[in-house]
């Protein structure tokens, strides 16, 4: 197989939700920490997932102060921020998965780590196109403070990726959706993430209320945790973001089964994305 | 002087780092904060309860004999340590519990890191008939055990939280997530002038109150204005109330103490301006304690009310502008200070300005002819422990 990674990053994500759209399924986008259990596990926990059926990638930076983030990812940047894992350390991470497997990859992390890499928002930008980072996922970044990124980053190489929530008021989503580049993030609750029994009653709402003004791909995450919630989403959404579940699939498994727990986890949630 | 690039912005500092889910919440607060500041109705009210129930105005008090221990002509005092509760806190704690009562919000979370807001909020709350739940680290809940059951008493709720450094950095993302998770129905009671806008603007607003005051009380006492004033400075709260009156007065030196904890140079402090660098922490750019990889560093600090990575933008701001001069005092000199100013004046001070009273010393070197004013932001009761274990009194 040839790799390409002279494909731009936007062009990685609209590949990854065709080839779902095309199959007339959810796509699935994984989120794990890097260096969650360990800095040597997370390589393969990536295939593993890509193993389980995983169209998208997206790599959680760990930061100090998660303060969008419930306790799994909570701990989970703690165990990571012990081995000294921090963001040098997922660029390389995300090398390594898109040139082995040509994977569609994000990087998901609080504003500060980014600012404060070597060489600034431009020697970030700089960093995670020659990785092949296809986009990036700041969830404390509203519009309001997104200009210093968005005149960083070329959105054709590495897009920014926007969150909406429930409580976004239909004016501001006519404002600010349609300049919206690769694919809608929605939240699909007022809350931190982490995984919850059931889904909000009003996601589906809250979804078409988004794409009334866009044509991108739209995607659920936060508290989706089992099959059944991924197939509730069907015909709802485009693709489903699961991290805390992930997270807790590969910390309920033995240290030699965790990468077979995460392909299982995956699997079942990609079964449960088809027709 | 400070450049307001757009609204929620000290220069390069301040913003909203938020996730979108707050978005809306920040607005509607602004609103109703712009609302009630012009509504005449509201400002009586306030000014109501600050009389009968914080007891304000707080006195200024000449402290001549302390002036002659650090070697300065005159050094006055604004007492909020004789403010209900026991700190300047309650100005903000009461003044935003007004607020949040009229947005409709019946329930209130709030973090504290001494337990001085906490309790603050929780007697606020309580006056009002709101439900109050306030986050506290679980090292902060060990080291003030006093206020930790005045929270209990006034009936508020108190959720220890074990994360990261288990103290205030840590305590304002719990209640950042309270927040967020309950937005609809909850309005969060920031303590110091720090975090996304508009809260540095409305603490600011709220603490004014004591620089209002004090320049009044100045002019009457000294016939003129104080040359330098003085104030501790963890988030900053009580350094930008009693600051704001005299930004504009370019003859008053306005010092700010840091808490240096065992010195800068053993990177055990919390002195966010004097060693800190441009960062996002809690919403707000400002300057934090990180490491070279954007992770914000543990602080210390023998004063639990300024251990805390960040500080206000509005502070960075007036640090890069050269309009106040920041400085830290270490636990030591803070210790002496506190018991100097307890044998001296007879007033036991709160750890926190007791910073503020360590720096007259040096204050006095420039100049001894020189009229100082201090805010004591709080009295030392909760601190008893610690001083007690600490020294310098063993």
């Amino acid at each position: 197989m040839t790799i390409s990674t002279a494909l731009t990053g936007s062009a990685r994500i609209a590949r990854a939700f065709a080839r779902a759209r095309d199959a007339n399924r959810l796509a699935i986008a994984v989120y794990l920490t890097v260096g969650y259990p360990d800095r040597a596990a997370t390589a393969g926990l990536l295939r593993a997932a890509l193993d389980g059926g995983a169209d998208v990638l997206e790599l959680g930076v760990p930061f100090s102060d998660p303060l969008a983030d419930g306790a799994t990812v909570q701990r989970a940047s703690e165990t990571a921020l012990r081995q000294g894992v921090g963001l040098a350390d997922c660029l390389a991470e995300a090398s390594t998965i898109v040139r082995e497997r040509d994977a569609t990859v994000l990087l998901m992390g609080y504003a500060n780590p980014f600012f404060r890499h070597r060489g600034g928002l431009a020697g970030f930008a700089t960093d995670a196109a020659q990785a092949g980072v296809a986009g990036i996922i700041v969830p404390d970044l509203p519009s309001e403070e997104s200009a210093e990124f968005d005149s960083a980053l070329d959105p054709e190489v590495v897009t920014r990726i926007d969150l909406y929530a429930p409580t976004t008021p239909d004016a501001r989503l006519a404002r600010l959706v349609p300049r919206a580049r690769g694919f809608i993030y929605c939240v699909s609750l007022t809350g931190v993430t982490g995984a919850r029994r059931g889904l909000g009653a009003d996601v589906a709402e809250f979804v078409a209320r988004v794409r009334r003004h866009t044509s991108l791909p739209i995607a659920v995450g936060f508290g989706i945790s089992a099959p059944e919630h991924v197939a509730s989403l069907r015909g709802v959404a485009d693709a489903v973001i699961v991290g805390s579940a992930a997270l807790d699939a590969v910390s309920a498994a033995p240290a030699d089964g965790r990468p077979d727990a995460l392909r299982g986890f995956v699997a079942a949630l990609a079964a449960a994305g088809r027709a | 002087m400070i450049t307001k690039t757009r609204p929620g912005r000290y220069g390069e500092f301040g913003g909203q780092y938020l996730p979108e889910t707050l978005m809306p919440a920040v607005a509607e607060l602004e609103a109703a904060w712009l609302e009630a500041r012009a509504d005449a109705e509201f400002q009586a009210e306030l000014a109501r309860v600050l009389r009968d129930w914080v007891g304000r105005p707080t006195p200024l008090t000449d402290a001549p004999r302390l002036a002659t221990a650090v070697g300065l002509a005159r050094v006055l005092l604004k007492r909020e340590d004789l403010a209900h509760t026991g700190a300047h806190k309650i100005n903000s704690a009461v003044g935003q519990a007004l607020l949040a009562k009229r947005m409709g919000k019946r329930r209130i979370v709030a973090e504290t890191g001494a337990g001085q807001h906490g309790v603050a909020s929780a007697a606020a709350c309580a006056l009002l008939g709101l439900e109050c739940v306030v986050y506290m680290g679980s090292v902060d809940v060990r080291r003030q055990q006093a206020n930790v059951f005045r929270m209990k008493l006034l009936g508020a709720e108190v959720r220890e939280v074990d994360a990261g450094s288990r103290t205030l950095k840590d305590a304002v993302n719990e209640a950042i997530r309270d927040w967020v998770t309950n937005v609809r129905t909850t309005y969060y009671l920031l303590g110091s002038a720090i975090g996304p806008h508009p809260y540095p603007a409305i603490v600011r607003d709220f603490q004014a109150v004591i620089g209002r005051e004090a320049r009044e009380q100045t002019l009457a006492m000294v016939d003129g204005l104080p040359d330098v004033v003085v104030a501790c400075v963890g988030g900053g709260s009580n350094a930008i109330g009693i600051f704001s009156a005299f930004l504009d007065d370019e003859s008053v030196k306005l010092v700010g103490v840091e808490a240096g904890g065992e010195g800068i140079a053993s990177g055990k402090h919390a002195a966010s301006i004097v060693g800190g660098t441009v960062g996002i922490l809690h919403g707000s750019r400002t300057l934090v304690l990180q490491d070279d990889q954007g992770q914000i560093r543990e602080t210390h600090s023998v004063s639990a009310g300024l251990d805390y990575p960040g500080v206000g933008p509005e502070h960075a701001a007036l640090a890069q502008a050269g309009r106040v001069r920041y400085v830290a005092r270490t636990d030591r000199e803070a210790l002496d200070a506190f018991a100097l100013l307890s044998r001296s004046e007879g007033i036991i001070p709160a750890l926190e300005p007791a910073h503020a009273i360590a720096e007259l010393p040096a204050i006095a070197r420039e100049g001894a002819e020189q009229t100082v004013l201090v805010c004591l932001s709080g009295r030392g009761d909760k601190d008893l422990e610690i001083v007690m274990r600490e020294g310098p009194f063993r």
